[in-house]
C-alpha cells in the first residue's frame, strides 16, 4: 500500500520565515557585544612576495589600536587545511595570493583601523608570479610551496578497460579542449565572525556566518591548541553560502579567537565586499582535453580525459573537488574503455575550493558539448545519442560500479524533458537554419588604414527579422550523493518531545538558507503526526549536538534527514510501548500517528491525543528525548586505478535550454529552461522548487556572464559593479519537474537536489547556442566576445570599477 | 571630526541626531538606531540589500549620507510591521517560497512595496524592473516575482 503523507511533499512555509521577512532574523553582523572590538586585516599589495619586514612604528602607540595579532601569537597550528596543512592563519615570510593576510589590527573603531592600516610600512620583494596552471608542472616553474617540491596538489587516475582497443573499435574520433573560468560564490552577505572570550574554564564562544560549525571548531581548537569542548561555535543566520563560507570562515574565526584572547574582549571581523571577493576561495577553472571514439551508430567506445584544475595558492578542497570530477568526468554513460587523469596544481591565483556543483559543472560542460558533436557527426539528435549511451538499471559506471540499489532514472528524466519541450523537432529545424555570427564584409577587425573599408556595404546590415537565432540544447548528468569515498559520512539529530506534545529539534547539519530547518521539522512532524508548528528548531551550537560532518555535497536531506527520522522513530517506539501497556494490547498492534492523535489501527480501535500520551509517558518516567544517528553505507575507491563503488547512491537530471542569440552583438537570451530532476522523494515541495530556480539561475550566470579574471594573480572584479550575477531581468521562464525515483537510502528515499540543479545549466545553454549559431564554443562564459570572436578579450592594463 | 545636527523622520517618528555629515544612512540605521533589518551587501549601490524608503522611493541607504537627510522621511522594514500592504507582501513572500537565506529579503520587500504604493497594478515587467537593483543569489527571483504579483492581485480589485 502506498503510504499517504500528511506533511511530507506538501507546500510548507519556512519555519524561520517570519523573522526573515520582518528584518528580525539575526545575521552575523547584527550581533554586537559590550566592549566589542573590531579586527581589520593587513595585506601586502603583492601577489607573490617575500616579506622582509613589517613596520608598525607609526601606529603602534595610537590609542585607536589596541593590539596587533600575527603568527607569533599562535599557540597551536600555524597552518591549516582540510587535507594539506598549507594555508597560514597569518602569513609571515611569504604571501602567495593577493588575498593573503599578514596580521590583524584590533581596536574599537573599524573606520579608524582602516585609516591606521595606511600607515604600516611593509618591506617586501616581489617573486615571480605563476598564473597559468598549464605551466605549473614545468621543470622551471616557480614553486608556490617549495616544501612540497612540486606544484602538483593531487593526481587522480581512472583506468577502465583497454583504451587503445576502444579507439581501434571506433569508426570516428573527436578530440577537443574545453576551458571554464574562475567564479565567485557571491553570497549577498559578506563574511562576519565574532569571538567572545568566556573566561578561563569556559573557553571561547564564536558566532558567525559559518557554513560548517564543526570544521570551524576543529580549526580554532587546533590553532589555539585547546580541546574541542572549549570552542563553542554558534551559527548566525547565514546570508547565503553555496559552499563558500567554509575555509575562509574557519580562518577568520581563528583570527577573531586569537584577538579576543589577546585583548580579553569580544572581537568582530566583518568583511566588506572587496575583502570578501579578494580573500575568499572560488570555483576551480578547468582545462579539459577530451578524446572520444565512437561507432557510426553513435555508441561510444572509448573516452580519454585529461583535466587540469587551477587550485590557486592553497590546496583547500582541491583533493575533494577533483575527486568528484574523476568519478563523473565521462558523464552518465556506459563506456567500456575509459582513461582519465585529473590533476590539481598550485598557482598564484586566488585559491579555489568548494562551490555548489563541486567539480561537476566543468566536466559536464565538456562532456555534454562533446555528446552533441557526436550526435551531429552520426546524424542523430542529441537525445538519441544520449539514449544509446545512457546509464541504465544495472549499468556499470566508469569507476566499475554496478548501479543496482536505486532507480536509475537517467533515460526517464531525459524523455520527460524532451517531451515537455518538443525537443527533437525544434532542434532539427534550428539546426538546419543556423548560421555563424555576423561578419562584416570589411573584416571585423579592419584597422582603418583603408578608409573605404570602414563603410558598411549593403549586405553588412542584418534585417531585423534575422537578428535573433533560436536554439535549443540539453544536458544530462548523474551525481553521486553525499561525500562518497571522500570522507566519513554520518550525521546526528536530537529530538526532545515535551510533556505537552511540542518538541525541540536540532541536527548537526547547518541551515545555510536552503531551508534545512523546515525540511527536518517536517520529517519529525510526519513521523509523530504533528504539524511543523509544533517543532521548535534550536539554534546550531557545537556544544549541543555531535559533529555531523560538513553541510556540503547536497547531503543534508539524505544524511541529516535520515538522522531526524531515526530520532523521531525512537521516540515513537517508546510512545507505542507506553500505549501497548495502557491499552493492554499485544505486540502485534499497529499505530497510526496523525493529526496530533495516535490511533490503534487494529483492535482495540482506540485513540488518544498526542499531548495526553506524552504527559502519560512523562509521568511514567519514560524519556522522550532521543539522538538519531545515521551513518552512510560503505563506499570504496582504489587510488591507483580509480575503480570502486564511489558513492552509495546517485541522482539524475536533464535540463533543456531554449535561447535566442543576437548574431549582431553576441548576446544570448535565455527564454526557458526546463529542469527535470530525480532527487528521490521530494520532501519539501516549495523548498525543492526554490532550489531549482536558484540553482538554474546560478548555472546560467556561470554559463553566460560571471568571471573572475585574475591577471597575474590580481582579481579584477572586486564588487558587484564588475562581477555580474543574474538579476530579476536576466532569465526567462524556469520549469521544475520532479521524477521521484525509489531508493532504499535517505528518509523515504529522499536524496539530493541543491547541486544537480546548477551543474547542468551552462552545458545546456552552450548546446542551445551551438544549435542557434551553428558554431561550437569551447570556453565559458559564453559572453559577447566569445560568441562574436570565439576568444576572450581581456584588458591587461586598465583598472576598472572599484579599482579606480 | 565635525558633527552636524540632523532632523528627519524615521519610521513615522521625528528624530534628531548628531553625526558626521558624511556618515552613511546605512550606518546611522544599523549603528545609531540599531535597526539591523537593513543589510549591507556591497556598499556601492549595486546589491540593494540596504534598500530603504526615502519619501516613499526605494533608495540604497549605503549611498545616502547624513547631510542629505534633513527634512526627509525614511522608512525601514521595521517601520512597516503594522502596515497592511507590507504584511500582505510578507505573507505572500512566505507562501510563494520567495525567501531562502533571507539576506536580500528586507530590501526586496521595500522595493516591491515602493512599486505597489505607486502603481497597484504593475505588469510583470514593471515588477522585474522594480527589483532589478536588488540582487538575490538564492532564489533565482521567480518566487519573488510571483509573490509580488500575487500581492497586486489581492490588492488591486477586491471584487475580482
Ligand atoms: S549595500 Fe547598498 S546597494 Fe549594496
Ligand atoms: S534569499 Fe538569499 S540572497 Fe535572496
Amino acid at each position: 500500500m502506498k503510504k499517504e503523507f500528511s506533511t511530507i511533499g506538501k507546500h510548507i512555509i519556512r519555519e524561520d520565515g517570519w523573522e526573515k521577512v520582518t528584518g528580525q532574523a539575526k545575521y552575523g553582523d547584527d550581533f554586537n557585544f559590550p566592549n566589542q572590538l573590531f579586527g581589520v586585516p593587513v595585506r601586502v599589495p603583492a601577489v607573490h612576495a617575500k616579506i622582509n619586514h613589517i613596520d608598525y612604528s607609526e601606529i603602534i602607540s595610537d590609542p585607536d589600536l589596541i593590539a596587533v595579532c600575527n603568527c607569533s601569537d599562535i599557540p597551536g597550528s600555524a597552518k591549516i587545511g582540510p587535507i594539506r596543512k598549507d594555508q597560514p592563519i597569518f602569513c609571515s615570510e611569504r604571501v602567495v595570493t593577493s588575498g593573503d593576510v599578514l596580521s590583524l589590527l584590533v581596536g574599537p573603531s573599524r573606520e579608524k583601523l582602516l585609516q591606521l592600516r595606511e600607515h604600516i610600512r611593509i618591506d617586501y620583494e616581489p617573486l615571480p608570479i605563476l598564473s597559468d596552471p598549464s605551466k605549473a608542472l614545468e621543470d622551471d616553474a616557480v614553486l608556490i610551496h617549495p616544501e612540497f617540491k612540486t606544484n602538483l596538489i593531487v593526481h587522480y587516475p581512472l583506468r577502465k578497460g583497454d583504451i587503445e582497443k576502444g579507439f581501434q573499435q571506433s569508426d570516428e574520433v573527436i578530440e577537443q579542449t574545453y576551458t571554464t573560468q574562475c567564479i565567485e560564490h557571491a553570497y549577498v552577505e559578506p563574511e562576519v565572525v565574532i569571538a567572545i572570550p568566556m573566561g578561563k574554564h569556559k573557553g571561547i564562544k564564536i558566532i558567525g556566518s559559518i557554513q560548517n560549525p564543526y570544521t570551524a571548531r576543529r580549526i580554532v581548537a587546533s590553532v589555539l591548541n585547546w580541546p574541542l569542548t572549549k570552542v563553542r561555535i554558534i551559527q548566525a543566520e547565514l546570508g547565503g553560502s553555496f559552499g563558500g563560507k567554509d575555509d575562509t570562515m574557519n580562518i577568520l574565526a581563528a583570527r577573531a579567537a586569537m584577538a579576543a584572547l589577546k585583548t580579553g574582549r569580544p572581537v568582530k571581523i566583518c568583511y566588506d565586499r572587496e575583502d570578501s571577493i579578494l580573500e575568499s576561495y572560488k570555483r576551480h577553472p578547468y582545462v579539459m582535453h577530451y578524446k572520444v571514439g565512437f561507432s557510426r551508430n553513435g555508441k561510444i567506445r572509448a573516452m580519454k580525459i585529461d583535466i587540469l584544475a587551477d587550485g590557486g595558492g592553497y590546496a583547500s578542497m582541491s583533493p575533494f573537488v577533483t575527486w568528484r570530477s574523476v568519478v563523473q568526468a565521462t558523464g552518465p554513460y556506459e563506456i567500456d574503455h575509459v582513461w582519465t587523469d585529473v590533476r590539481a596544481v598550485y598557482t598564484n591565483n586566488p585559491y579555489t575550493g568548494a562551490m555548489r556543483g563541486f567539480g561537476s559543472p566543468q566536466p559536464i560542460f565538456a562532456n555534454e558539448s562533446l555528446m552533441d558533436e557526436i550526435a551531429i557527426r552520426t546524424n542523430k539528435t542529441p537525445d538519441e545519442v544520449r539514449r544509446i549511451n545512457a546509464l541504465r538499471q544495472n549499468s556499470i559506471t566508469a569507476s566499475g560500479q554496478k548501479l543496482t540499489s536505486h532507480d536509475v532514472n537517467l533515460v526517464t528524466v531525459l524523455d520527460r524533458a524532451v517531451e515537455e519541450t518538443g525537443f527533437s523537432k525544434k532542434w532539427r529545424s534550428n539546426h538546419t537554419a543556423s548560421c555563424g555570427p555576423h561578419t562584416l564584409s570589411t573584416g571585423s577587425e579592419g584597422n582603418g588604414d583603408d578608409a573605404s573599408k570602414l563603410i558598411l556595404k549593403e549586405n553588412d546590415f542584418i534585417a531585423s527579422s534575422d537578428l535573433f537565432k533560436k536554439g535549443i540544447g540539453l544536458a544530462v548528468s548523474y551525481r553521486g550523493c553525499s561525500l562518497g569515498a571522500e570522507g566519513v559520512d554520518a550525521a546526528a539529530a536530537y529530538l526532545s518531545v515535551q510533556p505537552d506534545g511540542s518538541a525541540y529539534l536540532v541536527s548537526g547539519l547547518a541551515e545555510n538558507g536552503q531551508g534545512l530547518r523546515t525540511t527536518f521539522s517536517m520529517i519529525a512532524a510526519e513521523v509523530l503526526g504533528l504539524s511543523v508548528a509544533d517543532i521548535y528548531y534550536l539554534e546550531q551550537d557545537t556544544g549541543v549536538i555531535p559533529d555531523s560532518g560538513p553541510t556540503v555535497a547536497s547531503r543534508s536531506t539524505l544524511m541529516g534527514g535520515a538522522a531526524v527520522k531515526e530520532a523521531a522513530e525512537i521516540v515513537r517506539k517508546r510512545l507505542e510501548k507506553v500505549l501497548m501497556d495502557h491499552w493492554n494490547t499485544t505486540g502485534a498492534a499497529e499505530f497510526n500517528f496523525s493529526d496530533h492523535h495516535v490511533y490503534a489501527t487494529g483492535p482495540p480501535n482506540q485513540r488518544i491525543r498526542f499531548p495526553e500520551l506524552c504527559e502519560m509517558a512523562f509521568q511514567k518516567g519514560i524519556s522522550l528525548a532521543a539522538l538519531g544517528w545515521y551513518a552512510g553505507p560503505r563506499v570504496d575507491w582504489d587510488e591507483e586505478t580509480g575503480q570502486g563503488p564511489a558513492y552509495f547512491t546517485y541522482v539524475y537530471g536533464c535540463q533543456v535550454a531554449e535561447v535566442r542569440v543576437n548574431i549582431g552583438t553576441g548576446e544570448v537570451y535565455v527564454d526557458r529552461i526546463v529542469a527535470v530532476h530525480d532527487p528521490g522523494k521530494v520532501l519539501n515541495l516549495l523548498g525543492a522548487h526554490g532550489q531549482v530556480f536558484g540553482g538554474v539561475t546560478q548555472g546560467a550566470g556561470y554559463g553566460l556572464w560571471e568571471q573572475i579574471n585574475s591577471l597575474s594573480g590580481q582579481i579584477q572584479e572586486l564588487n558587484f559593479d564588475q562581477y555580474l550575477i543574474p538579476t530579476s531581468n536576466d532569465i526567462g521562464e524556469i520549469v521544475p519537474i520532479f521524477i521521484e525515483g525509489r531508493d532504499k537510502y535517505g528518509p523515504w528515499g529522499a536524496k539530493s537536489l541543491g547541486e544537480p540543479t546548477l551543474e547542468l545549466t551552462a552545458a545546456a545553454i552552450a548546446n542551445a547556442v551551438r544549435n542557434a549559431t551553428g558554431r561550437r564554443f569551447f570556453n565559458l562564459p559564453l559572453n559577447l566576445e566569445e560568441i562574436m570572436l570565439g576568444r576572450k578579450l581581456i584588458n591587461k592594463t586598465a583598472m576598472r570599477g572599484s579599482h579606480v | 571630526m565635525k558633527f552636524s545636527t540632523i532632523k528627519f523622520e524615521l519610521n513615522g517618528k521625528p528624530v534628531e541626531i548628531e553625526v558626521p555629515p558624511a556618515m552613511r544612512l546605512l550606518d546611522i540605521l544599523r549603528e545609531t538606531f540599531k535597526l539591523t533589518g537593513t543589510k549591507e551587501g556591497c556598499g556601492i549601490g549595486e546589491c540593494g540589500a540596504c534598500t530603504v524608503l526615502l519619501n516613499g522611493q526605494a533608495v540604497a541607504s549605503c549611498l545616502l549620507l547624513a547631510g542629505q537627510l534633513e527634512g526627509t522621511k525614511i522608512t525601514t522594514i521595521e517601520g512597516l510591521v503594522h502596515d497592511e500592504r507590507m504584511n500582505l507582501l510578507q505573507r505572500n513572500f512566505l507562501e510563494c517560497g520567495a525567501v531562502q537565506c533571507g539576506f536580500c529579503t528586507p530590501g526586496m520587500l521595500l522595493s516591491a512595496y515602493a512599486l505597489l504604493q505607486k502603481d497597484a497594478r504593475p505588469t510583470t515587467d514593471d515588477i522585474k524592473n522594480a527589483i532589478a537593483g536588488n540582487l538575490c543569489r538564492c532564489t533565482g527571483y521567480k518566487q519573488i516575482i510571483q509573490a509580488i504579483q500575487k500581492s497586486t492581485e489581492s490588492l488591486s480589485d477586491p471584487d475580482q
